[in-house]
């Protein structure tokens, strides 16, 4: 299992956007791919739910890779988020 | 062939394929059903439809428009895809046995609320999408087009009638006219087709099996020609091109300053509904923008405008006109215009309601708003504000006390804010008796001669039986007008029309030889009047 922690940039927070290329590229892996913020956590490929989160701009969320190819996962979702969101 | 009578609303002349627009009254049944594996592959065979017509509209719009803008259509592939809404989908055909569409509304709704009831602005705006890409479904399974988003050739639009909330949505490059079997000549149908400079008809017995004919508007003669044979259309081709000859006569006043022979300069502004009229306004040449009505910022949303939201639109609108004069009413809901989270009470006569202005000293926390968000976009050009529906000197006077508290309020957080020009609609018979004093309270007056008509009349502008009752020129609200010119001016403010009679060429000499200061003009008509005031 791989884990990091991200804080969001984007003054909109996790909109409809970056959320929709997050499930674009979580579609990628074999890994389970779970994004959490504390309170409510969801599966990276499900968009609605991602959305439904309400993340806002300033919040630390932690994403939780685990899977066969969770070490090229964890490196380039690290990368996703760092130019997304 | 067919040929049927209408009431005309602009001189042009449009050739095109009609688009009927069905009333979609939302509901759908939940028909039982015996094959649920069947239903399931409905749905599905619906669904990857409904994702190849998105996806082709995303590769146009990232071509003709950009990746950002196209990206909303991509999204909703995923909304469309995403598993917890497919599943739900799937279970309730298989658990319930009832039809595919129903499913799908249902779902759509229960996933449309969530996104409701989260306390960010935003993500409740998304219960749109999620309302939108179920009705995309819903109308493939019922076997229905899927509205004028997906065609490609602009079109007629025929309807029953045109509601302001659906006329803010319209893709107005897809649009080369109007038919609707409602409406008065002051409609809402009416004034679109004005701003766009589109013919329009109103009052046409339409039929639903008109859909994708071939149809003929002819605004000079007030008919609407569908299925025309050849001789027809032919005929209506070459006057397409004469049409397109004149334009370009007018596009010669581009660039000329709007003055009479004898040297008097006339402001000449143009009226816009929404962020996106600000490129046919600056297309026309129009000096200024005498009027921006504000509602569209408060239709088509289930909740208030933030500041935020509104400043952004403000400032957009302020930026792209640059030392250019932008006069933004503040908001006229009511009457004709309801918005359902207002939560206004039902009147049994709403044009004398509760609205505009009134609304807004109710409840001073929705003007703030706006006040606020105005306020903090002056620093962005050259604004003037105005207000609707004034009666009296005293309401002013409140008003200039919620403005002063704003702004002092915008000054302890040291915002920054520019020269504001405060003005006033001069609509009501009340205000013209006041003119005199209101003038000295205010920089400008701006004649809103639609509602004047309708109060000095007390005719309806809303009920078209009344038509033959009304006088646009009725010298009575010539007389008015005359008056507000000649009180404004003695008090020292400046005064405009930006009603609809202000784009009445027949009377634009009647207006400069009032002493006429500014008219506020649909785009198209800004051209036309230039002509005419340059000629005068």
């Amino acid at each position: 299992m791989q884990t990091f922690e991200h804080v969001i940039k984007d003054e909109m927070g996790l909109h409809a956007r970056p959320a929709g290329l997050l499930v674009k590229e979580a579609k990628k892996y074999k890994s389970t791919i779970t994004v959490s913020n504390g309170v409510k956590s969801a599966n990276a490929t499900k968009l609605i739910m991602i959305m439904g989160m309400g993340v806002k701009s300033g919040e630390t969320i932690t994403i939780t890779i685990e899977g066969e190819d969770e070490d090229t996962a964890f490196e380039e979702l690290k990368a996703f988020f760092e130019t997304n969101v | 062939m067919e040929r049927f009578e209408g009431k005309s609303i602009l001189k042009k002349l449009a050739v095109g394929k009609i688009y009927y627009m069905e009333k979609n009254n939302g509901e759908v049944t939940a028909d039982p059903i015996d094959d649920p594996q069947a239903e399931v592959a409905r749905f599905e065979q619906a669904k990857e439809q409904a994702i190849a017509t998105l996806q082709q509209l995303y590769e146009k719009t990232c071509e003709q428009v950009g990746e950002d803008e196209a990206m909303i259509f991509e999204v909703h592939q995923m909304l469309m895809e995403d598993e917890d809404y497919v599943d739900a989908i799937t279970e309730m055909i298989t658990g319930e046995k009832v039809c595919a569409q129903y499913a799908v509304h249902t779902t759509g709704e229960t996933f449309a609320q969530m996104f409701e009831q989260m306390d960010d602005a935003y993500m409740q705006a998304r219960s749109a999408d999620m309302r939108d890409i179920s009705q995309r479904l819903v109308r493939i399974l019922c076997g229905e087009d899927c509205g004028l988003d997906d065609t490609t050739e602009p079109v007629i639009l025929v309807a029953e009638d045109l509601l302001p909330s659906e006329t803010v949505q319209l893709d107005r490059d897809k649009l080369l006219g109007f038919v609707t079997r409602l409406g008065s000549a002051n409609s809402h149908t009416a004034i679109l087709a004005r701003t766009m400079n589109v013919p329009a008809l109103i009052g046409v017995e339409i039929d639903a099996s008109w859909n994708g004919k071939t149809a003929i508007i002819d605004g000079y003669e007030g008919c609407f020609v569908v299925d025309p044979d050849e001789t027809t259309l032919s005929a209506a081709n070459e006057r397409l091109l004469v049409q397109e000859e004149e334009a370009k006569l007018l596009a010669e006043q581009k660039g000329q300053p709007t003055v009479t022979k004898s040297g008097r300069q006339i402001h000449l502004y143009a009226n816009i509904g929404n962020v996106e009229d600000v490129n046919s306004v600056l297309e026309q040449d129009a000096e200024g923008i005498g009027l921006f009505r504000s509602e569209f910022i408060y239709l088509g949303t289930n909740d208030f405008p933030s500041e935020e939201e509104q400043f952004e639109v403000y400032r957009t609108v302020l930026e792209r006109m640059g030392e250019k004069r932008v006069i933004i009413r503040t908001l006229d809901i009511g009457a004709d215009k309801q918005v359902d989270y207002f939560g206004l009470d039902h009147e049994e006569n709403p044009a004398m309601g509760l609205r505009a202005i009134r609304i807004c000293l109710t409840r001073p926390e929705i003007f703030r708003t706006q006040l606020r968000a105005l306020y903090r976009a002056s620093a962005y050009g050259r604004l003037g504000i105005m207000f609707p529906m004034i009666i009296s000197v005293d309401e002013l006077r409140k008003i200039k006390e919620i403005i002063k508290e704003v702004t002092d309020e915008l000054a302890r957080e040291q915002i920054a804010v520019g020269e504001v020009e405060l003005g006033i609609m001069i609509e009501t018979p009340a205000a013209v008796m006041m003119s005199r004093e209101l003038a000295k309270e205010v920089d400008f007056f701006s004649i809103g001669t639609n509602d004047l008509t309708q109060y000095t009349l007390a005719i309806d502008r809303q009920n078209d039986k009344l038509d033959a009752f009304y006088d646009a020129h009725h010298p009575a609200v010539l007389r008015m007008i005359q008056m507000t010119i000649e009180n404004g001016h003695a008090g020292g403010a400046w005064v405009g029309i930006c009603g609809e009679l202000g784009a009445d060429p027949t009377l634009t000499k009647t207006f400069v030889e009032m002493g006429i200061d500014e008219l506020s003009v649909a785009a198209s008509a800004v051209l036309p009047i230039r002509r005419i005031i340059r000629g005068l």
